[in-house]
């Protein structure tokens, strides 16, 4: 448990002396959220009929979006691992009294924390302050606010779990670039990071309930809002851990089987 | 201590040819090529033993080493270290072992060396006193003190090879893997980390296992060698054994007071000559040295004579040509 803290502790560490990143991704959040925010303003402008979401309930979904991403994406890529793959230096990591995948999703989830430390607040702050139409709204009651941290926090760990598999991957593909494009043009799209789901036509939204992507992101952001009320939450939340437990298993199957077929060529 | 017993590595290689047609090729047909990387290699190893484990580039010396880290699972064979087989109770197994590999760096790179330190400390769960205690042996003898408030990337190679080894040996290991620890660094550097790896091994019989090209680094630090060659083992023994059975060759240089007459010494080459000096190459199972020194001596007035012994580098040369590596 110590070592995972010390990583985690190091990673916020190494993180924070990226300042001017931190600021400049807030900005461009920012950015991207009033964007999308006015983009579906107007789409909302010309509904002919009652869309299946109201435009406060997408307003917070957008922002909370915008301030969670590096919690959520898919996408969020850790070139420090990559690399320890395709260069070979996975030796040193071999070397550990610990098992691969535990150190690895320790890394990837002190990076994504370490990450929105610097970022969320900010936008948060500013996003509940915006005059009325853009306003971050609060959740209906307390309970769904609990709902909510305890489905994103879910939602984190099934993230940073579906990434492991990306990682894993790249024993095969030995490409980090192919692996994560693929999966992060797909996973953005699956968990409802360009369109909330429910705004999907009805048989997408049938096959994208049944996949896990969905509960990284679209999910919790709709628990904050009420969108999903607090029975179907709970349901969810349970699916959530389902999830987590399937994926860790497959997870750590698949890189025994990888470690056992590794190769670290030269020097 | 160590164990090994028939190890044997093959990797499975794309065979790659050159030429745009044979690559477009490659694309739906690929043809594989088998390399054997260790072939039957069985030593084994006392503790506190200093060994250097040497061969050509692509011999197999690495990739021994990672077997012997856990890290590559080999395809048959024995190992046994302190009764563990590495790549079946890696986890158990490595916190008794320490790895530098020499050309990878295990440091973070954009934070301070010490908090790698900590972070190391806290992965293999050393505690607080031993760390202490380790940390301040460490500092003391790798000169370590000026660098560890100072992040990775700044350091110089030499500086950060003298951290690389601290790291190896905080949480105290009880085997020493070095992978080429002295590559690229200068006789300064090198001689510190040589007088280092002697303090430990002295003063905690930590077993050492050290590969590299530096010959001096083996004849500085390791009583016993292991060579090999296109994974073959070819050579288990000490040093000075190496050497008498395979260098019999001796130089001879003797400088003598003017003398225009040309020598001839029967049984020595004679490798160069001018009025005041010669060069003789002599075989030692031909002619004993004292001979040759006799039939100078009748010849010439002698001022200073020196026998030279073949270099370890020429020996290993020697060797590979003998196994026919080169």
């Amino acid at each position: 448990m110590r070592m995972y803290w010390s990583v985690f502790k190091l990673r916020l560490y190494n993180g924070l002396q990226y300042r001017s990143a931190a600021l400049a991704g807030i900005v461009t959040q920012f950015f991207w959220g009033f964007i999308a925010i006015m983009v579906f303003e107007a789409f909302y402008s010309q509904a002919l009929s009652q869309p299946p979401m109201s435009l406060p309930e997408l307003i917070s979904y957008i922002w909370l979006k915008q301030a969670f991403l590096i919690l959520v994406i898919l996408w969020l890529r850790d070139s420090e691992l990559s690399d320890l793959i395709t260069s070979g230096n996975i030796a040193y990591d071999l070397c550990r009294p610990s098992g691969i995948y535990n150190f690895w999703y320790a890394k990837l989830l002190a990076q994504r924390l370490s990450g929105a430390a610097l970022r969320c607040s900010p936008i948060l702050i500013i996003s509940f302050f915006l005059p009325h139409p853009y306003r971050l709204m609060s959740p209906p009651d307390s309970f769904a606010f609990w709902l909510f941290i305890i489905s994103l926090l879910l939602g984190l760990l099934l993230v940073t779990a579906i990434s492991m598999l990306i990682y894993i991957s790249v024993f095969a593909t030995l490409s980090p670039s192919g692996s994560f494009l693929m999966f992060a043009v797909l996973g953005e799209f699956l968990s409802g990071m360009i369109v909330p789901i429910p705004l999907l036509p009805q048989w997408l939204q049938q096959i994208l309930y049944a996949l896990p992507f969905h509960f990284t992101a679209d999910f919790p952001f709709r628990v904050y809002s009420g969108h999903i009320p607090a029975s179907e939450a709970l349901v969810g939340i349970g699916i959530q851990m389902i999830w987590l437990a399937v994926l860790f298993v497959v997870g750590k199957w698949l890189m025994s089987r990888a470690l056992r077929n590794i190769v670290v060529q030269g020097g | 201590m160590i164990t090994v017993r028939g190890l044997h590595k093959t990797f499975r290689v794309a065979k790659r040819s050159t030429g745009l047609g044979q690559a477009v090729k490659a694309l739906f047909h690929r043809e594989y090529k088998a390399i054997e990387a260790l072939k039957d290699i069985s030593f084994s190893i006392e503790p506190g033993e200093i060994v250097g484990y040497i061969g050509p580039n692509g011999a197999g010396k690495s990739t021994t080493i990672k077997v012997m880290s856990g890290i590559l699972v080999p395809d048959s064979g024995i190992c046994s270290i302190m009764g563990y087989t590495p790549w079946e109770q890696r986890v158990s197994y490595v916190k008794h072992i320490g790895v530098v590999f020499g050309q990878r760096s295990q440091l973070w790179w954009d934070v301070p060396v010490i908090d790698s330190f900590e972070l190391l400390r806290d992965i293999y769960k050393v505690p607080e006193t031993e760390y202490q205690s380790n940390l301040s042996l460490l500092t003391e003898t790798l000169d370590l003190q000026e660098l560890l408030g100072i992040p990775v990337r700044q350091l110089s190679l030499g500086q950060r090879m003298r951290c690389e080894i601290a790291a190896s040996l905080l949480h105290s290991p009880s085997v020493l893997f070095l992978d080429e620890p002295t590559i690229g660094l200068d006789a300064m550097s090198k001689i510190a980390v040589r007088r280092f790896i002697q303090t430990i091994n002295a003063e905690r019989g930590v077993t050492v296992i050290l590969t590299t090209h530096d010959m001096s680094d083996i004849e500085a630090l390791a009583s016993r060698i292991i060579l090999i060659g296109k994974g073959r083992l070819l050579h288990d023994g000490s040093l000075q054994g190496l050497r008498s059975q395979f260098s019999t060759r001796k130089v001879i240089t003797a400088d003598y007071r003017t003398c225009h007459r040309p020598l001839a010494i029967p049984g020595a080459a004679i490798l160069s000559w001018s009025p005041e000096r010669a060069q003789f190459s002599i075989n030692t199972g031909e002619i004993v040295v004292s001979e040759v020194l006799a039939a100078l001596s009748s010849q010439v007035e002698l001022l200073d004579v020196t026998i030279d012994g073949q270099p370890i580098e020429d020996l290993i040369i020697q060797l590979y040509k003998e196994h026919q590596l080169s």
